[in-house]
């Protein structure tokens, strides 16, 4: 098993602000039957620990203008890799406030990629 | 900070279509599939990460629920406690954890008087933490009598990928009630392990069609083994537990004893057979007819008019 922790600053909280989040939690429960606007969650689940799979657990649990990526794996020397995808999802995507925390059983960087972007998205308040 | 952020309904997994497959589901998936809508509540959740103290030592990954999802809701409007095995970790396999959450829901059921729903899928055992795991299945089990002694209904849900196998046909077989697709497999051992331990003569591992009409659906809803039969489908699944909640037994000498007298005139009348066919031709099924091969509403027309099936042993 290997333990691998980025744990960065950044400027792009993932919900504009506390005070907008709230607004846009409330916004979306009297707007649900549109379905416009998603509201944020405090945490969400996706993927499963298997073979060439993993589990992305996000939690808005810090300040906003940090975010911290936790992984445990059973592939030990991807460090690189494992850095090259944090750092791409972390380009894409604002980050702040997150902790994502990763047990991981051997996936691609492709599938790593993937449950990362459906974690921020179902923490979003969408479907994963 | 947070703390003043209000968030939204938690969405633990991503929902399905409404005829969306039980077998293709995940356990979090089919318990949002089974419940009235936002209305489950995890117990030790994922963030609360009580994984496995086993899995490190063989230098294999844990999972934040251990592969065991259990909480309440409302089903049907009532309240009811919940349980589901995730066959993609670890084969759905009972540890520590793993087992120790279902045993505290079902005490909590003895207490609370509430039913409970459990969705199997496991291959049995944990091999990495063996010991554990085995007290685990005989802690649940009492907990599972115990909770049916005070009169709750405890019902149990097979459709999944990796089956129903050992001590998870151990719990199965206690519950007050089971339902069961053509997928589902309830046996206590499963094929590789007969193959080992008794010779490719007593069954064939690699044999597929004989490892489904011994072990499927089909075949334990015929026997008389589960209640329900079930398609693939979330839905159906919801529709039997809430019909084998309203009909659960009461748990008494008198069950117990009927029940007896019922499996020894199934070991009498069926002991013999050699394979699942014959017990078949036994309970009345022409040979003309292929039972695997039957679609699921003539397959149900089928049981309907075997008369075995008021014999139920359960």
């Amino acid at each position: 098993m290997e333990h691998l922790l980025y744990r960065q600053a950044t400027q792009r909280p993932a919900f504009a602000s506390t005070a907008a989040a709230a607004a846009s939690a409330s916004n979306a429960r009297l707007s649900s039957g549109d379905g416009l606007t998603p509201a944020p969650i405090a945490r969400a689940i996706v993927g499963v620990v298997a073979s060439g799979n993993l589990e992305v657990l996000v939690e808005h649990v810090l300040p906003h203008d940090q975010y911290e990526i936790d992984i445990r794996t059973s592939a030990t020397g991807f460090a690189d890799v494992w850095q090259a995808v944090v750092t791409d999802f972390a380009d894409r995507g604002a980050l702040g406030g997150l902790r994502f925390s990763i047990n991981d059983g051997g996936a691609r960087p492709d599938t790593v990629s993937l449950r990362l972007a459906q974690a921020l998205r179902a923490i979003a308040g969408g479907h994963a | 900070m947070t703390a003043s952020t209000q968030y939204a309904e938690p969405l633990l997994a991503p929902a399905l279509n409404g005829d969306a497959s039980w077998f293709e589901a995940s356990a979090r998936q089919r318990i949002d599939g089974l419940l009235d809508a936002h209305t489950f509540q995890e117990f030790l959740g994922p963030e609360h990460r009580d994984t496995s103290p086993h899995l490190a030592i063989f230098d294999l990954p844990t999972q934040f629920d251990d592969g065991m999802v259990v909480g309440e809701g409302r089903l049907n409007g009532a309240a009811v406690l919940v349980a589901a095995q995730e066959g993609k970790f670890m084969g759905g396999a009972f540890g520590e954890v793993h087992g120790a959450k279902l045993t505290g829901l079902l005490r909590a059921a003895a207490v609370r008087r509430v039913p409970v729903v459990i969705m199997f899928e496991t291959g049995g055992v944990r091999l990495q933490e063996a010991n554990a795991g085995e007290l685990a299945i005989a802690e649940i089990m009492r907990a599972l009598i115990d909770a049916r002694l005070a009169g709750v209904p405890v019902v149990g849900l097979i459709g999944g990928r990796a089956g129903c196998y050992g001590g998870g046909s151990l719990i199965a077989g206690c519950c007050s009630g089971l339902a069961i697709s053509e997928l589902g497999r309830l046996s206590v051992s499963g094929p590789e392990v007969i193959e080992t331990n008794r010779g490719i003569e007593a069954f064939d591992a690699a044999d597929r069609p004989l490892i489904w009409r011994t072990m499927g659906g089909k075949h334990r809803y015929l026997l008389g083994a589960v209640d329900a039969f079930v398609d693939d489908a979330i839905p159906q699944f919801r529709d039997a537990a809430i019909g084998l909640i309203a009909q659960a037994p009461t748990l008494d000498l008198a069950h117990l004893a009927r029940v007896q007298s019922q499996l020894a005139d199934r070991l009498d009348r069926l002991g013999a057979c050699a394979d699942a066919t014959d017990v078949w031709r036994i309970l009345g099924i022409a040979s003309d007819v292929d039972v695997p091969d039957l679609e699921p509403a003539a397959f149900a027309a089928l049981a309907q008019t075997l008369k075995e099936f008021g014999d139920d042993v359960r």
